[in-house]
């Protein structure tokens, strides 16, 4: 296309000068002019970014890292480089989990994991991430497209599946599992968990799999009525997972009773949804890079602008067998948690002995007393909320079991005679 | 379990309870779960039948018992609407309900999720959640499928939305 704007901008310079009537030349300019604009156009069609091998701190505008790399010599982040080793799995794609996935894309993560079934359709355009023209594609090819575009260092890998199914939920554990992109790594083959998904149902199978891989994970969630939502860090074994108390919402504010729930699922605002996806990248970024203040729970009500936070233990318990089991393992590998952080403040202690005393005399004895004491009432049990949190469903209510006796004489059934059975009162 | 009506309460009760607690993933204890499923969902068929109250099929759709298919249908002004059921039971069952869905009736109310299932989280989750693991299959179709049927499809039926078959097949021959 260039090399005919600049042949007609040729044609319109000779037709200048061969003109004789200069009262003409005037449409000749503004002619020349459109076609000079045109080229400009044509230069800036867009371009691809190639891969970068390394984040440089360098500051050019063509840096793509470079405001990030400045985290780094602020001294916020110790290296912000090693960002690109983390694998971080988004489970739900959706308003949250889209808008996350782009986060953490433009930050240069290593590799992400995107799970969804679901297709783009046109009632997503109140929410942020997809385009009106990614209608009918699902939403991980949809948000593989974007993504690659923004940030092709990214690994992406997609998978189009319901976790909830048995055979969805080994896909997923089995990707979880998979340590190819960094093999030295502990553990599983992912850094984090993030679940971004939009019910009950999926939470509860998000929970299981990490549960069953001692996998930490952060937990979000946006209410039905688009006015409230939350982030919590889930540490199998330390903190309480999603199975030992049901499940902690915000309250709205409003009376309940006023709420106007007629004919309608789930409302959904772009503003709620970015402000719980930043709040869920920010915490993931602070527990990846290792700076500042993990959040174990951070509610936020927009209607009232109000942020309550809180930490919850485990429940002894929990109805979810791997959830004991990690439970038994933090309780038994306390004599070594304890050890490590007795050598980390001896360590920083001898630093500091080295430094000249703070003050030179205590007139008033003043000493800095050791907190640790208070830390078994740091984390609230469940039945006691801070204002402003409520539990969105009820507990099971306790049951007996039958006696033996009963449960053994339906062993003695056939299954397939039951099946057979159920077969004969459908047939008539 | 107030503002139930008289006749789902008693019905309820005569369903039998389960109470292996166990999902497709717990092997021998699962076969256990799936042979109380039957009981009850073979009492709730039975006793469907002889209150003539009967409105539902539904058979495991594979071996192992975790997706299930069938139909039910609700009578509104004497004519009987039918429509295909099904769903999977999945991976944390009894602590989390199977997801019933309605595929036919897909995009057509807003009480439904994508995919066709249909919304049960005022009206049913809070009782699921609470009755775990005594509440199963046919627990679910009891208290959230039925009520479901009984408040859409006279709305989805008087709008226009749904068509009878019969009328379906008229309008379609004119």
């Amino acid at each position: 296309m260039e090399v005919e704007l600049k042949e007609m901008l040729d044609d319109l310079q000779s037709l200048r000068q061969s003109l004789s009537d200069p009262t003409l030349h005037a449409s000749i300019d503004k002619l020349q002019s459109c076609v000079d604009h045109l080229t400009h156009l044509a230069k800036s069609v867009p371009v691809r970014r190639s891969k970068v091998k390394d984040m440089s701190a360098e500051v050019v505008d063509s840096n793509p890292y470079s405001r990030l790399m400045a985290l780094q010599r602020m001294g916020i982040v110790e290296n912000y480089e090693r960002i690109r080793e983390f694998s971080v799995a988004i489970v739900g794609i959706g308003g949250v989990g889209s808008v996350a996935a782009e986060m953490l894309t433009r930050c240069g993560i290593g590799r992400l994991l995107l799970y969804d079934y679901d297709k783009v359709e046109l009632a997503n355009m109140n929410r942020l991430f997809f385009r009106p023209e990614q209608v009918g594609m699902t939403k991980t090819d949809a948000a593989v497209q974007t993504l690659s575009d923004i940030n092709p260092d990214v690994v992406l890998e997609s998978y189009t599946l319901n976790i909830t199914t048995v055979q969805g939920f080994e896909t997923f554990m089995s990707s979880l599992r998979n340590k190819t992109f960094c093999p030295s790594k502990e553990g599983s083959g992912v850094d984090l968990v993030l679940s971004c998904v939009d019910n009950y149902e999926a939470r509860m199978v998000v929970n299981q799999a990490c549960n069953e891989l001692n996998q930490t994970w952060m937990e979000s969630g946006v209410s039905e009525d688009a006015v409230s939502g939350h982030i919590q860090l889930l540490i199998p074994g330390e903190t309480a997972c999603f199975a030992c108390a049901p499940p902690l919402v915000v309250a709205s504010g409003v009376d309940e009773r006023t709420l106007k729930r007629e004919g309608v699922c789930a409302a959904s605002l772009p503003t709620t949804m970015g402000v719980v996806a930043g709040l869920l990248v920010q915490n993931t970024l602070k527990f990846l890079l290792k700076f500042g203040h993990v959040s174990p729970y951070l509610g936020y009500s927009s209607l009232k602008d109000y942020f309550p936070t809180m930490a919850m233990k485990p429940n002894p318990q929990c109805s979810n067998a791997a959830c004991l089991e990690r439970q038994k393992e933090y309780i038994l590998a306390k004599p070594a948690r304890d050890a490590e952080a007795k050598a980390k403040m001896e360590a920083e202690a001898s630093t500091a002995a080295a430094d000249l005393p703070l003050h030179a005399d205590n007139e008033w004895n003043i000493s800095v007393v050791d907190d640790s004491g208070l830390e078994s009432t740091g984390g609230t049990s469940s039945d006691a909320l801070p204002e402003g949190l409520i539990h969105e469903l009820p507990s099971a209510d306790e049951f007996q079991k039958p006696p033996a006796s009963e449960a053994l004489d339906t062993g003695i059934v056939d299954l397939e005679d039951l099946r057979r059975q159920l077969e004969a009162l459908n047939a008539d | 379990m107030e503002g139930w009506d008289p006749n789902t309460k008693s019905t309820l009760t005569q369903i039998p309870l389960l109470t292996t607690k166990a999902g497709p993933r717990d092997g021998a204890a699962w076969t256990q779960r799936l042979k109380e499923e039957y009981r009850a969902l073979i009492a709730y068929t039975q006793m469907n039948k002889s209150n003539d109250n009967d409105w539902f099929r539904i058979s495991a759709a594979n071996p192992e018992g975790t997706r299930w298919t069938g139909k039910c249908w609700y009578v509104h002004n004497l004519l009987k609407y039918e429509f295909d059921l099904q769903f999977d039971i999945p991976v944390t069952y009894p602590a989390t309900a199977p997801e019933i869905e309605l595929p036919e009736l897909d995009g057509k109310t807003q009480k439904m999720y994508r995919g066709g299932k249909i919304c049960l989280t005022v009206h049913f989750k809070p009782l699921w959640a609470k009755n775990c693991p005594r509440f199963g299959i046919a627990h679910a179709l009891c208290l959230g499928l039925a009520p479901w049927l009984a408040a859409e499809i006279p709305i989805l039926v008087d709008s226009g939305m749904i068509k009878h078959k019969d009328d379906a097949a008229s309008s379609n021959e004119s």
